[in-house]
């Protein structure tokens, strides 16, 4: 589903370089967490498989086309077909939950039918029944990330890419968060975390892929964070 | 594409920037009024010239007792000097006809000419106005020969070329003209600088959105044209807004130019129509494409 092939990246200006000869693949239907310290090139690998970063060197594939030959009007297609979770949600103060998830679907021009079924459907599934009049200002943490959970899930990706998702939630409610993303993988999307939480990697025992200083150093399956940390 | 939701973001921007639209929908109303006035009258003094050039002719004033000139010695020009004079212009072949005015015929012309000042009338006696012989030529720019065949003539006071006459006016008609283009052009300028803030300013207080559209896979067109058509419907109402400056010009300058100065053509609401639609079209587009221009810079795609 996403395939590094010998992958670095030198941002301009800077020497040394984000991502250092990655070769890394994620089949369909994976649970991959993305660990390493801070600077160690999880966010690069996760802007490169959206194609907001090209390689400088090496190849990206997802969903076995090469991003390097995607032409740019056909960028946004191919984020139509990847779901984005972020530490901070970047949810718009100004919608209520139910228009948040909406205001995805409607700028892809999705037919208000459409949205209107489905919409309260993805909101179910985050476990936020009741609560789409709700503006985010209202809700807390944990159900805000759900809401950005449901709004990058609503059109039914087939990569979910979440960086630190729990970064701004306390462990109780990151389990709560960390649930609804295992839901969301068990209906076939694929899932690439990005997350510098331990106890989660520990508890959850899927793929682990250690980033350093831009070089993958471990790729395990059902691995924990790691015991440096 | 869901129309709804394109209009509904457009006037969200439109309104977030209250002032600015205020200021843009200004100045480019400003710019294409002027802009039109210039067209306006361009149009006027194109088809005047035309007009007038044709019928122009050089008038020759024979001396009188009042003439001041030097030559005619405060006496009137014979009735010999008078016919060697018609005689001799009319052997030249440039002349198409030589008409001879009396002094009653010029104070009846005048008066015709004047009827809506009677003031002037008043200031005039029969007499003020001295015989004339009024010559028309075959081709009005050729009268260099004409002039100089009754110049130091006897009996002749004064040559009028009444191109020249004209030519002075619509210098200064023309001056007029460049002018409202000139200072239109610098308005254009500023309203093209001024959709550029705009639209920057658009562009940075719905970054939220436009990152989030970006993210979910929003086509380009999709992020763009809110913007774009926020800049267009700015240059639209500037445009309607200049269209009644327009329809002002027309009734409150360029109609009483005319009847002032004996336009003798009259421009027609269709050409002032078609001045309209070019200056709203000018607009529009001129908003539209500085709105897609700045665009490439502030919004990532």
């Amino acid at each position: 589903m996403i395939n590094f092939d010998n992958v670095t990246k030198v941002y301009p200006n800077q020497n040394r370089p984000a991502l250092q000869h990655c070769n890394v693949a994620v089949e369909k239907g994976e649970f991959v967490f993305l660990v390493g310290p801070s600077g160690s090139g999880k966010s690069t690998f996760l802007r490169m498989v959206l194609k907001e970063e090209r390689p400088s060197q090496g190849r990206v594939y997802v969903a076995g086309k090469d991003l390097g030959k995607l032409t740019n009007w056909k960028v946004p297609h191919l984020r139509r077909r990847i779901g984005c979770v972020f530490q901070d949600f970047r949810l718009l103060p100004n919608k209520n939950v139910a228009e948040n998830v909406a205001f995805a679907l409607e700028v892809i021009g999705k037919p208000r039918r459409f949205i209107n079924k489905v919409v309260p459907e993805v909101i179910d599934l985050v476990g936020l029944d009741g609560k789409q009049h709700r503006m985010p200002d209202e809700l807390s943490g944990g159900e805000q990330q759900r809401v950005a959970i449901a709004r990058a899930f609503v059109n039914r990706p087939m990569i979910l890419l979440a960086d630190e998702p729990t970064g701004n939630i306390d462990p109780a409610t990151s389990i709560g968060i960390m649930k609804v993303l295992d839901r969301i993988n068990r209906t076939g999307t694929t899932v690439v975390m990005a997350t510098h939480d331990a106890a989660i990697v520990d508890a959850f025992r899927k793929r682990v892929v250690e980033l350093e200083d831009g070089r993958v150093v471990r790729d395990q399956s059902r691995g924990v964070y790691g015991q440096a940390y | 594409m869901r129309l709804y939701f394109v209009f509904q973001e457009i006037w969200i921007g439109l309104r977030r920037n209250l002032t600015m639209t205020i200021s843009l929908v200004i100045t480019v109303a400003i710019a294409m009024a002027l802009f039109g006035t210039g067209m306006l009258l361009k149009k006027q003094v194109d088809s005047s010239k035309t007009y007038w050039y044709d019928r122009v002719n050089v008038s020759i004033y024979l001396c009188a007792k009042t003439s001041s000139n030097q030559a005619c010695g405060k006496k009137e020009a014979t009735q010999k000097q008078r016919e060697d004079l018609i005689a001799t212009l009319k052997e030249l072949p440039e002349v198409a006809e030589v008409d001879y005015e009396t002094k009653g015929e010029a104070f009846e012309r005048f008066k015709e000419l004047f009827a809506n000042t009677p003031g002037m009338i008043a200031a005039v006696k029969e007499g003020d106005i001295p015989d004339s012989l009024r010559v028309r030529l075959v081709d009005p720019s050729n009268y260099a020969s004409v002039i100089s065949a009754s110049k130091n003539t006897p009996g002749v006071d004064q040559i009028v070329n009444e191109r020249e006459l004209l030519e002075k006016l619509f210098r200064i008609l023309g001056g007029l003209q460049w002018a409202a283009l000139f200072i239109a052009l610098i308005q254009v300028f500023a309203a093209v600088l001024l959709v550029g803030n705009t639209v920057r300013l658009s562009a940075f207080s719905r970054r939220r959105e436009t990152n989030i559209m970006r993210l979910v896979g929003a086509s380009n067109m999709y992020i763009q044209l809110p913007f774009i058509l926020e800049g267009a419907i700015a240059g639209l109402l500037g445009g309607v807004i200049a269209a009644l400056l327009l329809v002002g010009s027309k009734l409150l300058l360029i109609d009483r130019l005319q009847e002032s100065l004996q336009f003798a053509t009259q421009l027609t609401w269709t050409q002032v129509a078609g001045v309209i639609i070019f200056s709203m079209a000018v607009g529009v587009l001129l908003c539209a494409g500085a709105s897609f221009l700045t665009l490439r810079r502030y919004l990532k795609i």
